[in-house]
């Protein structure tokens, strides 16, 4: 048997990349960037919201079962990180946020049980009370939001082994170092025999079945890792970013949201899922200054959404029509050309010579 | 016997409310018929047909002009799909086209709000949602008047639905179309300007629903997240039958509302929100094609 460590197996490639995206997510924007905004409006959200995407990923784009229900399994993990946080205030918060994980994966498995018998819409459907079944529970049970009753409860400082984190840099840093770790677990799996399954299952669900791969145990992995995906993005969510909890926030409208990252960014893939919610998130921010800078607020706000709707629309369309495959497809065929351009350029030109 | 009535009148209400999820079912039935297309978008078809039409009237039309511009422009909209969406998409998995009327939802209920506006509107049809009078003095049972109004146009809707497919050329074409289209075509079948016909019932239908919807709740972007219950409508009642629709609603309805009466104040209420998935997923679980849906067979 060949045991070579997992990392060993990477190319230089890999490493490079990985060490410079290290060295920017944790020296270059730490000391370039000092405005608050960048990182409570733009960073941490970004971070959030590409981890519950990766978890749409392994359900819809490495699994192929089409789920409607992220948000759901967000508001699961932020309430449960909420309580553990103010239950045991002895855990600290990475303990907390596994566990939130934890908790998320098993409604992940419970909503995921009707894809063993089920696909595409009826699926969707299925997922879909995942959605409203869980909002709703946190929402009308009394416990879960400890008996608060002004709906909008102030999440709790975040303090890893006795020192706190509370300005937006420091929870950036805790955000990044999360997202960095599930990042790396994901691309492990996606690559390997967890991956692989999924896809198998994705591609063609009996013939994978008639391989010998199990469809309860592959889907239902899916299902409770991306559950727990969602989970600890929720949490992380509602702790750096909303820094409140109000179930109203895990809405359907943030379901399709995801939903969309994962289209637009790319299918079975996981820079998609960091490209589709970089765009998802600034494509409204973009719109707005826009709207400000050349129209001096004539276009309110409401029309900024409806133009934003229709633009997320036709892109699905258009990507599913032209792209399938997503912005991440679009990013590697660009950088293919850059790469190939310099050795092919003298060789079209002399082709030019031969036929002119 | 006061509880008894009650009960009936629960019930009864429940059904009524339920041909509401039936019309909206139906819209998205005649698609998937013709089409074998999840139509998402059905619910922000409902949502752009009533703002439009609350639109056109705003804008001084009287009502039956209104009425048949909607529809004309309903027809637009089935035209610009089947052109610039489901062709293009043509012979691309069934995920893929759902995935594609997502997106279509999202740029017809974006291109509404930004066209009308996103104010509620109040749309008056002439009928009261109040008890009707009569029932209420001789049976003691209160019934919404505009409930009864749904649960008839309802009714005619399907009737008149249930003739074309039957008794007309354009339904037995339909019907060919539905059961194999390379065929159809084959044998001379005007495949563009049936799926034309079909976009453009599902759009009188989409119509209908919302004016019903928009009566008791006024015209709001509530409406498409009230059109998503349509799904379990359909799950319930099977996604290519028209019988399957109204039945669906009519459980849909039914189960909602007294679980809502008689459960929900154990809960804080707001079952309502939920119940019809949960129970579509026992549904799936025993009967995935729903109560008149054909079988699903697939192969490797």
């Amino acid at each position: 048997m060949n045991q070579t460590p997992a990392f060993l197996t990477y190319s230089r490639n890999d490493i490079i990349k990985f060490a410079v995206l290290m060295v920017v997510a944790f020296a270059v924007i730490p000391s370039m960037i000092k405005a608050d905004y960048w990182y409570s409006s733009i960073l941490i959200p970004w971070l959030c919201l590409a981890l519950a995407a990766i978890g749409q990923q392994f359900v819809m784009g490495y699994a192929g079962q089409l789920a409607l229900g992220a948000a759901g399994f967000m508001a699961a993990g932020a309430f449960a990180c909420f309580n553990i946080e103010l239950r045991m205030p002895w855990m600290p918060f990475p303990g907390a946020l596994i566990l939130s994980g934890l908790i998320a994966a098993a409604f992940g498995v419970l909503f995921g049980l009707p894809s063993l018998r089920v696909r595409g819409i009826y699926l969707m459907v299925a997922t879909l009370a995942s959605q409203f079944f869980i909002v709703w529970m946190i929402d009308k049970f009394g416990w879960f939001k400890n008996y608060d009753t002004s709906g909008i409860i102030t999440a709790q400082d975040i303090e890893i082994f006795g020192r706190t984190f509370t300005s937006p840099l420091e929870m950036y840093l805790v955000v990044a170092v999360v997202v960095t770790i599930m990042t790396i677990l994901a691309i492990n799996m996606t690559r390997g025999s967890v991956g692989r399954n999924w896809m198998a299952v994705r591609d063609m669900d009996i013939a994978a079945e008639s391989m010998g791969i199990s469809l309860l145990r592959t889907k239902l992995q899916a299902f409770a890792l991306s559950a727990f995906y969602c989970g600890v993005a929720g949490a992380l969510f509602a702790f750096t970013y909303l820094k409140s909890l109000e179930p109203v926030a895990f809405d359907i409208k943030l379901s399709l949201q995801i939903l969309f990252m994962v289209i637009l960014g790319g299918l079975g893939t996981i820079n998609g899922a960091f490209i589709g919610a970089a765009f998802i998130l600034l494509f409204p921010v973009v719109l707005n200054s826009i709207g400000n800078a050349w129209f001096h607020g004539m276009i309110d706000a409401t029309m900024i959404s409806a133009i934003e709707q229709v633009v997320f629309g036709a892109l699905i369309i258009i990507f599913l029509i032209y792209e399938p495959l997503g912005m991440a497809k679009l990013w590697e065929n660009l950088k293919q050309r850059l790469s190939r351009k310099t050795p092919e350029r003298p060789a079209r030109a002399q082709q030019q010579k031969a036929v002119g | 016997m006061t509880e008894l009535l009650f009960f009936f009148e629960v019930v009864l209400a429940g059904m009524l409310a339920g041909t509401m999820y039936s019309l909206v079912a139906l819209g998205f039935v005649l698609i998937y018929k013709a089409s074998s297309t999840f139509n998402f978008a059905q619910g922000a078809m409902v949502f752009f047909a009533v703002l439009s039409f609350v639109g056109f009237m705003e804008l001084g039309l009287p009502f039956a002009a209104a009425f048949i511009v909607t529809i004309l422009l309903m027809g637009l909209v089935g035209y610009a799909t089947e052109r610039l969406v489901l062709e293009p998409l043509m012979n691309q998995n069934e995920d893929t086209l759902l995935m594609a009327t997502i997106g279509l939802a999202f740029v017809l209920q974006g291109l509404a709000q930004a066209v009308w506006g996103v104010e509620v509107r109040r749309l008056d049809l002439g009928i009261g949602d109040f008890p009707i009078t009569w029932i209420a003095d001789n049976l003691g049972l209160f019934v919404s008047a505009l409930d009864v109004t749904a649960g008839v146009v309802a009714a005619v809707l399907i009737i008149l639905l249930a003739l074309l497919f039957k008794y007309t050329k354009v339904g037995l074409g339909l019907r060919a179309v539905a059961d194999d289209p390379g065929a159809a075509a084959s044998i001379g079948i005007p495949l563009k300007s049936i799926m034309l016909m079909v976009w453009t019932a599902a759009g009188i239908v989409a119509l209908v629903a919302g004016m019903m919807w928009g009566a008791r709740a006024g015209v709001q972007f509530a409406l498409v997240d009230l059109a998503l219950k349509a799904l379990p409508v359909l799950i319930i009642g099977g996604f290519s039958s028209i019988p399957g629709a109204i039945v669906g609603g009519l459980i849909i309805g039914v189960v909602e509302k007294t679980l809502e009466v008689y459960v929900g104040p154990y809960f804080g209420g707001g079952i309502e929100g939920w119940a019809p998935y949960v129970l579509a997923i026992f549904f799936l679980l025993y009967r995935p094609e729903g109560l008149f849906g054909e079988k699903i067979i697939r192969r490797v």
